[in-house]
């Protein structure tokens, strides 16, 4: 310990030109790794507000000589209009997450703070359906939604959406109520607050993380689900955008508009990229506490 | 990170079973949790019980059902398009996986530095993560198009081909594209994995290895890699779930070909029951994969298990 701080600054003076040099080098080496990720982003974006033309013959530059919008208009000719596949997802995505919010803030405060037989039992019960699929049981799935008639609903997709997110929500909400100092709530209840006032102000400011959490979880998932949006929503005017994008990529008569393509693959990945870019510390912290369990 | 957060819960769920004096009713408690109880219930247990139940019926989507027995399973045992999509699942698997550690344990390695611009490198390659597999699938299908995509004009612009290249016609090249996407995708998701590993190695650990005259590869070899061991089995048990879960990226892709040969197992479960609406033998074929599934994860589990606590 001592011999490791006492020798630091001595190796320090010694390569302090080395230091520049492998600052240099590490920034090259990940700057090109950086391409490899980041390129296809750009590249769809770029040829988005290309002229059809122009994106044909070159695809690769990222600037246009003109910028223009017809590859959004033409995608709001596809179908009902991408606006609207738009409007889906976006009902889709915020019905999810404040109907998983609603459910899973309450459950990860029973399982936290209140004591009642069968709890433990209860708990492993509902992170054991973590181990299982979805894809596993889509076909009992629809039948039930169809008995429901919520069969071609997003509201039934919403709720099969809710289901599969509630596990790793009541798992985070659990530990972010886990972490309220038990001698703060016995501190409020001596000052006579009641249950409703504890939670509401006192837990909730706390937890308050965890439900960024769950929020941004349940947000994209439901945003790029694919395979339950495919099978359960039959009507063209119900699909969400990532059903919009395969019906574009699938070509009409053989001919693939990539153009428009391009346009929809925008508006689909940029909320989400948006929303990682401007709320990352949540969505880590629920990536590394989930994985962690 | 979030892993040294966990541990110190630890503790107070231990002593708080103890003393629940002064606790608020315990079937307040269980009014809580009961909205998502009837969701789990609703629209899981019960779908769970069907699935089994389906699996032992001829169940078109219209018309009678009628019990059939094994016959499903009878069926799914000689159906070789199954076991094919079985077999190329696996495969995909493996090699995918094998592909994703390749890339994400040096990307780890290479951006675990306490600089701004690793934090910097670290968001941009993790941003294809947060992209749906949907948009994704159909971003790399423009990319890879022979007309007008990025890659064969690129290659062409390099002189390094002359007339564009269709991986898309047989079958490695299909699969090495959907392995390339799939790395450009969620490689970044196992870095992260990797790195709370790499960051819950002490480094007074490493410079003493140092400073006994242990080399970067000692070091790495005899230290790092032994102390990551449980981040790397929780990376491998993530990625090989959701690997035998592939669908959307064959199915946008490659539609299953060339001659059917990139067809997943859940693929096939999705022909079965809403192309062909023969949803018994869907549920038999949907049974099967979980059960394999659920093996292959307590397989992984339990290597997980046995470890040294700190391990």
């Amino acid at each position: 310990m001592t011999l490791a701080n006492a020798s630091k600054p001595i190796l320090r003076r010694d390569e302090a030109g080395g230091e520049t040099v492998r600052y240099a080098l590490f920034v090259l080496v990940a700057g090109l790794v950086a391409l490899f990720f980041l390129m296809p982003i750009v590249w769809s974006i770029a040829n988005s507000f290309k002229p059809a033309a122009e994106a044909l013959a070159d695809p690769v530059s990222l600037v246009s000589s003109a910028f223009s919008l017809e590859n959004y208009r033409r995608l709001e000719g596809v179908g009902a209009g991408w606006t609207s596949y738009a409007a889906n997802s976006v009902v889709v995505a915020l019905g999810t997450v404040a109907l998983t919010v609603l459910v899973a803030v309450p459950a990860g405060y029973g399982f936290s703070k209140f004591r009642f037989p069968g709890q433990t039992l209860l708990f492993v019960l509902v992170m054991a359906t973590m181990m299982i699929p979805f894809q596993s049981i889509l076909t009992p799935l629809f039948l039930i939604l169809k008995w429901l008639r919520l069969q071609n609903s997003l509201f039934g997709l919403v709720l099969i959406y809710v289901t599969f997110q509630l596990p790793f929500s009541i798992f985070m909400m659990r530990n972010a109520f886990d972490a309220v100092p038990r001698a703060l709530i016995e501190a409020a209840r001596i000052d006579g607050a009641s249950q409703w006032t504890i939670l509401r102000r006192i837990m909730l400011p706390i937890a308050l993380p965890g439900v960024a959490t769950v929020a941004m979880f349940a947000f994209l998932n439901s945003w790029n689900e694919f395979l339950a949006a495919l099978i359960f929503l039959s009507d063209q005017n119900k699909f969400t955008l990532p059903i919009m994008l395969v019906n574009v990529s699938s070509g009409i008569y053989g001919i693939i508009d990539w153009g428009a393509l391009q346009a929809g693959i925008t508006v689909t990945m940029v909320p989400c990229i948006v929303l990682f870019l401007s709320l990352q510390r949540y969505y880590v912290r629920g990536l590394t506490a989930g994985a962690v369990k | 990170m979030t892993i040294t957060a966990e541990r110190s819960i630890r503790p107070e769920r231990v002593a708080r079973g103890a003393d629940t004096q002064g606790e608020p009713q315990g079937w307040l408690g269980l009014a809580f949790i009961l909205p998502s109880l009837l969701f789990i219930l609703l629209l899981f247990l019960i779908p769970l019980a069907m699935t089994v139940w389906m699996s032992f019926h001829h169940w078109p989507l219209l018309g009678r059902i009628r019990f059939a027995g094994l016959a499903n399973y009878a069926e799914l045992i000689e159906d070789v398009q199954f076991w094919r999509a079985l077999g190329f699942t696996a495969l995909y698997t493996v090699l995918v996986t094998a592909a994703i550690m390749a890339v994400a344990l040096p990307l780890a390695l290479l951006v675990d530095r306490p600089l701004r611009a690793a934090g910097f490198f670290r968001t941009i390659y993790f941003m294809p993560v947060v992209i749906g597999f949907g948009a994704a699938s159909t971003l790399w299908m423009w990319l890879l198009n022979p007309d007008s995509g990025v890659f064969a004009q690129l290659l062409r612009g390099i002189g390094l081909i002359d007339s564009a290249p269709r991986p898309l016609e047989s079958f490695w090249p299909a699969l090495g594209v959907i392995i390339l996407m799939v790395v450009w995708k969620t490689a970044g998701f196992t870095m992260v994995i990797l790195l709370t590993g790499l960051q819950s190695i002490p480094d007074d650990l490493t410079e003493a290895a140092r400073i006994d005259g242990a080399g970067p590869w000692a070091r790495f070899r005899r230290i790092t890699l032994p102390l990551m061991r449980n981040s790397i089995l929780l990376a491998l048990v993530l990625n090989v779930t959701s690997s035998m879960l592939a669908f959307d990226q064959f199915f946008i892709i490659t539609q299953g070909g060339p001659s059917n040969s990139t067809i997943s197992a859940v693929f096939s479960i999705y022909l079965a029951s809403f192309s062909s609406y023969r949803l018994g033998y869907g549920a038999a074929m949907s049974f099967a994969l979980l059960v394999v599934l659920v093996a292959i994860s307590s397989i992984q589990l339990t290597f997980m298990r046995r470890r040294p606590e700190d391990g």
